[in-house]
């Protein structure tokens, strides 16, 4: 659904999406990332268990939280892809992570 | 009159107690203001509490108690008219000592509690095993805490929204985005003057937090009203693991962590402000090291609506009966004792005996 610009650029990373790896154009955010990979979901929302893709692209909704680099609930859109970046859905609420 | 009651405020207080006035078949009109006013029912913490109120003040003591034993049915009635809910629960609640200076004034509060209360009110004090027990997330550094099985919790939001919808089903007439001018008592009743124009009716309540100080000029009661600010965070949402609220943390039903309990005198502010938030993050983690590694996603002041004592008013004026305020801090655990018993004795319906105490007129300096 989502394509490049023409004047995207040339630099690309190597991000990893749901164990799937994808060349995608460096300096863009994971909001864009995984739309531009054609993922069908970022998460399954707490309370419902719904399905939800980024929508504002700007930090207000919080539809698009995702774990990144084993951080759950990160704004997609807010986080600059880099290389080798492991990128997961996020499935409803944050796992408790006791401090370590 | 085109009413038998006005009620000016239209937060948890004035709601619960329209909405009780309208069950009783009255006629009531709402006179809520607009969302520049300092809206202490959008900004609150969400608990039903007992235990430690009232103990230097033993009517307010038996009078949460009573409170909080109504709410039950209140949840009933509610979800029953409206559909909806409300997210409470009485799960029973918590207050953690830190240390034994903590723990030694927990317990003489809640023995104090239990004695104003003939024993009605109860608690027992976990010690650190008996707490983790409870929560497993705890950190050792929690020596132990009150627990009463008369707390719970609730979402302060559903609660006004589903009290707004109980009031829109017995048909009061709701305006927002009122400024009250002036009130004037003649011709045996009232008559409010705000941007609707005039209304009219027998009696009035004014249940409009902040204001009610100016508010009750206007009709001879001299309501003394203390701003205090608190500060809340809200975290991402977590899998639950604390089933018990508590006065700084509760988990909600959608998984969020509040964390608050701060009192600040800072006047008509209702911002938030780094130094606070940070020692409220730092106490919460105290208690939860887990929540060391959780990102919060928002934060905000409200201002309590409080009385010099702590304790609420209720007051019918000398000079103009007919004319009642209720100011208080605890719109959400008195929720259900104003949507009940209160509306029924701003009605005339039925006595109060314990609510003589809460007259304003005990603020008053003696000058015999």
């Amino acid at each position: 659904m989502f394509r490049l610009i023409e004047d995207a650029g040339t630099d690309t990373v190597t991000v990893c999406i749901e164990d799937r790896e994808y060349d995608v154009p460096a300096g863009i955010s994971v909001a864009a990332a995984v739309l531009l990979c054609g993922v069908s979901k970022v998460r399954n929302t707490p309370v419902s268990g719904s399905p939800r893709l980024p929508y504002c692209m700007m930090g207000i909704c919080f539809d698009c939280l995702m774990s990144i680099d084993g951080v759950p609930n990160q704004q997609a859109c807010q986080v600059e892809v880099a290389q080798n970046m492991t990128i997961e859905y996020q499935q409803g609420a944050a796992e408790l992570q006791q401090q370590g | 009159m085109e009413y038998d009651f006005i009620v000016v405020g239209g937060g948890l207080v004035g709601s619960s107690i329209a909405y009780g006035l309208a069950r009783q078949n009255y006629k009531v009109a709402v006179l809520d203001g607009g969302d520049r006013s300092f809206r202490a029912s959008r900004g609150n913490f969400g608990l039903v509490w007992v235990q430690g109120k009232g103990a230097d003040f033993a009517p307010y003591a038996q009078w949460t108690g009573q409170a909080a034993g109504l709410w039950p049915e209140l949840v009933a009635e509610l979800a029953n008219k409206t559909g909806l809910g409300i997210d409470y629960q009485r799960s029973g609640g918590m207050h953690f000592c830190l240390d034994e200076a903590e723990w030694d004034e927990r317990v003489q509060e809640m023995e104090q509690v239990r004695e104003h209360t003939n024993g009605s009110f109860e608690y027992e004090m976990l010690n650190h095993a008996q707490l983790k027990k409870q929560i497993p997330q705890i950190s050792s550094a929690v020596l132990g805490a009150s627990y009463s099985p008369q707390d719970g919790h609730v979402n302060p939001l559903y609660l006004l929204q589903s009290l707004q919808q109980g009031m829109d089903y017995h048909q009061v007439d709701y305006f927002p985005g009122q400024a009250i001018d002036r009130i004037e008592a003649k011709q045996g009743g009232f008559f409010a003057h705000s941007t609707q124009g005039i209304l009219s009716a027998e009696k009035i309540a004014i249940c409009a937090g902040l204001n009610n100080r100016r508010l009750g000029e206007m009709l001879g009661m001299d309501i003394p009203v203390v701003v205090d600010r608190g500060q809340i965070m809200i975290t991402e949402r977590l899998q639950p693991f604390l089933n018990f609220p508590t006065l700084h943390v509760r988990q909600t039903a959608e998984g969020t962590v509040q964390i608050g309990y701060s009192h600040e005198d800072v006047g008509l502010d209702d911002g938030s402000s780094p130094s606070v938030l940070k020692k409220l993050a730092s106490r919460a983690v105290s208690m939860f090291p887990l929540l060391a590694r959780v990102g919060l996603v928002r934060a905000w002041g409200a201002l309590r609506v409080m009385t010099p004592d702590h304790n609420p008013i209720y007051q019918q004026s000398a000079n103009c009966p007919g004319a009642f305020t209720v100011t208080c801090h605890s719109g959400v655990t008195l929720a259900a004792m104003h949507a009940g018993p209160v509306a029924g004795w701003i009605a005339g319906n039925c006595e109060l005996d314990l609510i003589n105490h809460f007259s304003a007129d005990r603020f008053d300096v003696s000058t015999d």
